[in-house]
């Protein structure tokens, strides 16, 4: 039984930006990151000794190409008691996206014949800026954490993320690109930046995978 | 200075090298160490630039060949670095409105404008952070025989929020520059005075700029000095710890010891108080969201005069998004973000001033609070 989002519960806006992020996870990479540009419509239901549900249609746009947007539609169940199960989030997209084709294969290409292994830190900087260089890693990062925070959303938090503290590329003997990253994630509800630490492996043509995520100590 | 590469050839160019780099204190870019200096091996020395001439002939007179690698030094320096604004940037002419600037030139700014709009603007005392930092306001007025009513907007509550400040400087700019060829303007100053505070969390601001980019509450110390920082907006006497607060200290949200506990909320809330029969208006300006949220963040109980809020609310967001398409949304905290007490906004509202909204500015999280520099024109026009 569908009703009319009920104030005070979860906003409609946190599970877009979920969706949103799971999305961006599942199609994204060094060259490819999809935002939210509108959400078109939502609805919420209550379901019974399951959880709480929405249905959204989500207008999306390829931050390197604003011209390309896709309709998404999704949905969003967070569990009842959902302690130590991340959201359920499930999706379609209509429309083309563009071709990353040779971006991927450049990117590739130049992180596998570097000499040393690639260490950055502060992306962006305090200002902002991202050196043209370093945005592929900006990106990666960005679709990579839209894991990170899924698994750990609850309809209590609403995470983004603020900064790469650090990365760091580890050579591998297999074909894939490895990123080591400790990103700093800012959940919005209790406004604390928490740093976090995840394994990224990617190759192109392929969706970007997080093998391994863990919250720092010591902070 | 200038970087000299170099490829030693034979074993006697390899001597005379290290000879060279030991007796003149030259400094080896690579290898480290003379030591390490081989024939046939790259070589890069920074050579400073009185020993340039007397290096080149040296080498030449040795038959070692190199070629200029970094022609100036300083040079690639300067340019690498973010530019320091010096201390002699003017406000007129060198004040660059889209850059980020600490709070040492933030006070030299206020200080200016004052000198180069006396006829309209004061600088005006409101009192004293916790590290015993002076919080200054901009009274914009028009001089005039008729009381006016008074517009307040407050920039910077939350130290990471940067473009919020720099909005601030810019709406001043903006009203400076224009009042008095933009009828519009002219009116609005006929009929009204502007009260900008450009920055309420001066010690929180400064530590994010030397400490802690990701800082947001101010620098009071609690439990001994092992735990720092009150969130301000979480301290308004307006519900205050009653919901979306902590009352642990190393919390973000840290509501601090009661109502009021901290200077800076002190020192805003006493002159708010003073003069609140002649404030219509109320703004508040933090980032990030693209949110104009009315009041309250502790109920979703709707004030009294709500018909009113959503309406200029509605027509603000309408405003701001004809110029760069920015999508704002409009309503209480309650309802679209998550629940809180304590806000300045609602503590305006509740005293009685009719109008009182926060602004969360660019973006929705895409870049955050780290928002880039060349997005500050942006978002500052679309919300002018």
């Amino acid at each position: 039984r569908a009703m009319e989002l009920t104030p005070g519960r979860v906003p409609v806006s946190r599970a877009a930006a979920l969706a949103e992020g799971v999305v961006r996870l599942r199609r994204g990479g060094p060259a490819r990151a999809l935002r939210l540009r509108e959400l078109r419509g939502a609805r919420a239901e209550d379901i019974k000794d399951v959880g709480y549900k929405f249905y959204l249609e989500l207008e999306l746009e390829d931050v390197l190409d604003k011209d390309c947007a896709v309709q998404c539609s999704a949905e969003v169940l967070y569990h009842l008691g959902n302690k130590n199960s991340a959201p359920d989030v499930q999706f379609t997209l209509e429309g083309e996206l563009k071709s990353t084709e040779e971006a991927d294969h450049v990117f590739y290409t130049r992180m596998r014949s570097l000499e040393k292994e690639l260490v950055a830190e502060n992306i962006p900087d305090s200002h902002g800026h991202v050196p043209p260089e370093l945005q592929p890693l900006h990106l990666l990062a960005w679709v990579a954490s839209g894991h990170v925070i899924w698994q750990n959303s609850t309809e209590n938090t609403q995470l983004y993320l603020a900064q790469i503290q650090h990365v760091k590329q580890v050579k591998r003997s297999d074909e894939d690109l490895q990123f080591d990253y400790v990103v700093l994630l800012h959940e919005m509800v209790s406004q604390e930046i928490t740093p976090w630490e995840m394994t990224v492996l990617w190759h192109p043509g392929d969706s970007v995978r997080v093998t391994r995520h863990r919250r720092q100590h010591g902070h | 200075d200038q970087v000299l590469h170099v490829v030693p050839e034979t074993y006697q160019q390899v001597q005379h090298l290290q000879l060279l780099c030991s007796t003149l204190l030259l400094d080896l870019w690579k290898p480290p160490m003379p030591e390490d200096i081989t024939a046939g091996e790259d070589l890069h020395i920074r050579v400073p630039a009185p020993l340039v001439q007397e290096v080149k002939h040296s080498l030449d007179q040795h038959m070692i060949s190199y070629r200029v690698l970094i022609p100036d030094v300083q040079e690639l320096v300067d340019q690498s670095m973010p530019r320091e604004r010096s201390s002699h940037s003017r406000v007129q002419e060198g004040y660059v409105y889209t850059q980020y600037h600490r709070m040492e030139e933030i006070y030299e700014w206020m200080a200016q404008i004052q000198k180069d709009y006396s006829e309209v603007v004061t600088q005006q005392f409101l009192g004293t952070t916790f590290e015993h930092r002076p919080v200054y306001y901009l009274q914009i007025s028009q001089p005039s025989n008729k009381p006016k009513k008074i517009i307040w907007m407050d920039c910077g509550i939350h130290a990471r929020e940067w473009i919020s400040p720099a909005f601030c400087q810019w709406f001043v700019k903006e009203i400076l520059q224009n009042y008095k060829s933009d009828t519009k303007i002219r009116k609005f100053l006929e009929n009204l005075d502007l009260y900008v505070l450009p920055v309420l969390n001066i010690d929180g601001y400064i530590y994010s700029w030397e400490t802690d980019r990701m800082w947001r509450k101010n620098r009071s110390p609690y439990q001994n000095g092992t735990c720092y920082g009150t969130d301000l907006n979480r301290n308004f006497n307006s519900s205050w710890g009653s919901i979306g607060v902590s009352f642990n200290c190393s919390s973000d949200v840290f509501c601090g010891s009661g109502p009021e506990s901290e200077p800076e909320t002190r020192a805003v809330a006493e002159f708010i108080k003073r003069k609140k029969s002649d404030i219509v208006c109320y703004l508040t300006i933090h980032s990030y969201g693209q949110l104009i949220l009315s009041p309250y963040g502790s109920t979703t109980k709707p004030p009294s005069n709500n018909e009113e809020l959503m309406q200029v609310g509605q027509k603000a967001a309408a405003a701001l998004k004809e110029k760069y398409g920015t999508s704002y949304k409009v309503g209480p905290p309650s309802l679209i973000l998550y629940n809180n007490s304590g806000s300045s906004r609602d503590w305006t509202h509740m005293i009685g001033i009719p109008l009182s909204y926060t602004f969360e500015l660019r973006d929705t999280g895409t870049h955050g609070f780290l928002l880039p520099a060349d997005q500050i024109q942006p978002t500052c026009e679309e919300t002018m």
